[in-house]
């Protein structure tokens, strides 16, 4: 009896959850008259997509956003399979220090400190460019942390193994502790794929022309002042952005919810 | 090569300084730069800043928006954290559970964390909006209530948004409760139910004090996020009506990007990181004391 109930209930929230959803792909694929409309006979249509499409420069903004994410992620990975390995496997003064040091950015993020980072872009003369958007996020200490507990479980022996044939420690980290830790690589790519596709405030204060702008702030230029209140465009370009991550989810579900899973326990 | 030997210690800082130079700079840096041009005024024109002492705090203190957008904030954490840490339990408990339609049940709850909150943003301001979103269509068509500008009213304004962040949430925090149950050797229930517990006893003196450590986990990113995220403020309402939506993050964009006062704005940035810092401090504390049960 209780079963049934939570049965029930379970499946009302799960319908709760994806009613917004469900009620933006009603609107984007059927014509502007049938938008707020329920009518089982509304002929579909793919019309709002090409108009939103051709509304704004999109396809320049997804290039952008691809260029943002694979730079963040590439350095962010170099950068912090480094510092994970000096932290995980060297002796040197002033590492615990450095390791707290890391930490504090677990804390405070780069998302809060808008006001000084945009002052130090503008001093670079970096403002309105991919590489401003991504610099404050290079140096990742969730990424740096993740790693030295993964390194810190690879048995020493396959280390010294490595060395006693002459490795030097580039080498013995290329190829000892990068490829055992694969599924934390993997973990830590998608949660920063997901994490900086979807950023917006940060990249909507440095950037301001086309030629920069991540497909959240195209979006938000797009759906604030170039259309009225054309709600079917407006959702049809929405799904359209945030499409890929939610077709990569879809095909993935499982490594996705595991990454998210294996990326939280400390 | 633990021994600390000149090399070790050379190849140590070597490996370290890339990752530190960027830290110090994007991370560090813009902390002790803020505390120093909040003592500052705001450089205007050819008008250098000029030190001023305390001046941008007390402007702070007597600044009515500041508080409002405090408690806004306060109110906003205080809807949305427990809401959400209770609706990710439950969502788990479900989802872990023998229970029809599994899959469908973890991919409905789970979806919205992978959408970008500004495009989730989009789909709730049309699900607001008044006559034909969605939610009127429900009450006022179906049942009959009148119509209700729920963005526009200062009395529910900051309640919808509530309600989009903790839709968001809910479903990445069951991640993480779906991961500690997982942890929870079946073995635990089964004395359990042997001894003749219900299912809310058993959840009651088993499950949820098990979960303690992975709630403060949640607890803590939840903090950080409310203070963190505002993404569907610019979106959907500006902080607006008179503010009543304004969070302190959305505050600060306001005054440093859009009056361009990033003196002021570094004062209200102090607020902020003291919040986080006090959320690190209150981790560490229960950390030090290890929620454990064994």
């Amino acid at each position: 009896m209780t079963r049934a109930l939570e049965t029930i209930g379970a499946w009302l929230l799960a319908i709760l959850w994806i009613l917004p959803l469900a009620y933006a792909f009603w609107t984007a694929f059927h014509p502007p008259e049938f938008a707020t409309r329920f009518d089982l006979s509304a002929p579909l249509t793919l019309q709002n997509f090409a108009n939103a499409w051709n509304a704004a420069p999109f396809a320049r903004y997804f290039v952008n956003t691809v260029l943002l994410v694979t730079l963040i992620l590439g350095a962010q990975l170099v950068l912090a399979t480094l510092a994970a390995y000096a932290f995980a496997r060297y002796e040197f003064y002033g590492r615990d220090v450095m390791f707290a040091l890391v930490l504090v950015q677990l804390m405070i993020m780069p998302d809060v400190l808008i006001v000084e980072n945009y002052r130090t872009m503008a001093a670079l003369n970096l403002t309105d460019t991919i590489a401003a958007i991504g610099l404050p996020y290079v140096a990742s200490a969730f990424g740096i942390f993740l790693l030295r507990q993964t390194f810190k479980t690879i048995p020493r022996e396959l280390d010294e193994a490595a060395r006693v044939e002459g490795a030097g420690p580039l080498r013995v980290l290329w190829e000892v502790y990068v490829p055992l830790s694969r599924p934390v690589y993997i973990a830590y790519a998608l949660v920063s794929v997901s994490y900086h596709w979807n950023n917006f405030l940060w990249p909507l204060i440095v950037t301001n022309t086309v030629g920069s702008r991540p497909l959240t702030v195209g979006l938000q230029v797009f759906s604030s002042s170039d259309q009225g209140i054309d709600w079917s465009i407006i959702t049809a370009a929405t799904l359209m952005t945030s499409g890929p991550l939610l077709v990569a989810f879809l095909l993935f579900q499982r490594q996705f919810v595991q990454s998210f899973m294996r990326a939280g326990i400390r | 090569m633990t021994r600390a030997s000149s090399r070790a210690q050379i190849h140590g800082w070597l490996l370290l300084l890339p990752a530190a130079v960027l830290l110090a700079l994007f991370t560090h840096y813009p902390v002790l730069a803020t505390l120093w041009h909040s003592f500052h005024s705001t450089p205007r024109g050819s008008r250098p800043a000029d030190w001023v002492g305390l001046e941008n705090y007390r402007a702070l203190v007597e600044d009515p928006v500041f508080w409002q957008v405090l408690g806004n904030n306060l109110w906003f954490a205080a809807g949305t954290i427990p809401a959400s840490i209770a609706l990710a339990m439950l969502m788990a408990i479900w989802v872990n559970g023998k229970i029809t339609g599994r899959g469908f049940l973890r991919l409905a709850y789970f979806v919205p964390t992978v959408l970008p909150m500004i495009a989730v943003a989009n789909i709730w301001l049309f699900f607001y909006t008044p006559t034909y979103g969605l939610l009127e269509q429900f009450t006022v068509g179906l049942l009959g209530l009148p119509s209700h500008n729920w963005l526009g009213t200062k009395s529910t304004v900051l309640s919808c948004l509530m309600v989009v962040t903790i839709w968001k949430e809910a479903g990445f925090f069951m991640i993480f409760y779906l991961a500690a149950l997982q942890a929870i050797p079946p073995s635990l229930g089964e004395a359990a139910a042997i001894e003749g517990a219900g299912r809310w006893y058993c959840f009651r003196r088993v499950t949820f004090p098990l979960l303690m450590p992975t709630t403060l986990f949640v607890l803590v990113n939840a903090v950080i996020n409310s203070f963190r995220l505002v993404d569907h403020i610019v979106v959907m309402t500006r902080g607006g009506p008179d503010n009543a939506s304004s969070l302190l993050l959305y505050y600060i964009y306001d005054v440093g990007f859009k009056f361009w006062d990033s003196a002021y704005a570094s004062a209200l940035t102090m607020v902020l990181l003291a919040i986080l810092a006090a959320a690190a401090i209150l981790q560490f504390a229960l950390l030090e004391r290890r929620i454990h049960y064994q």
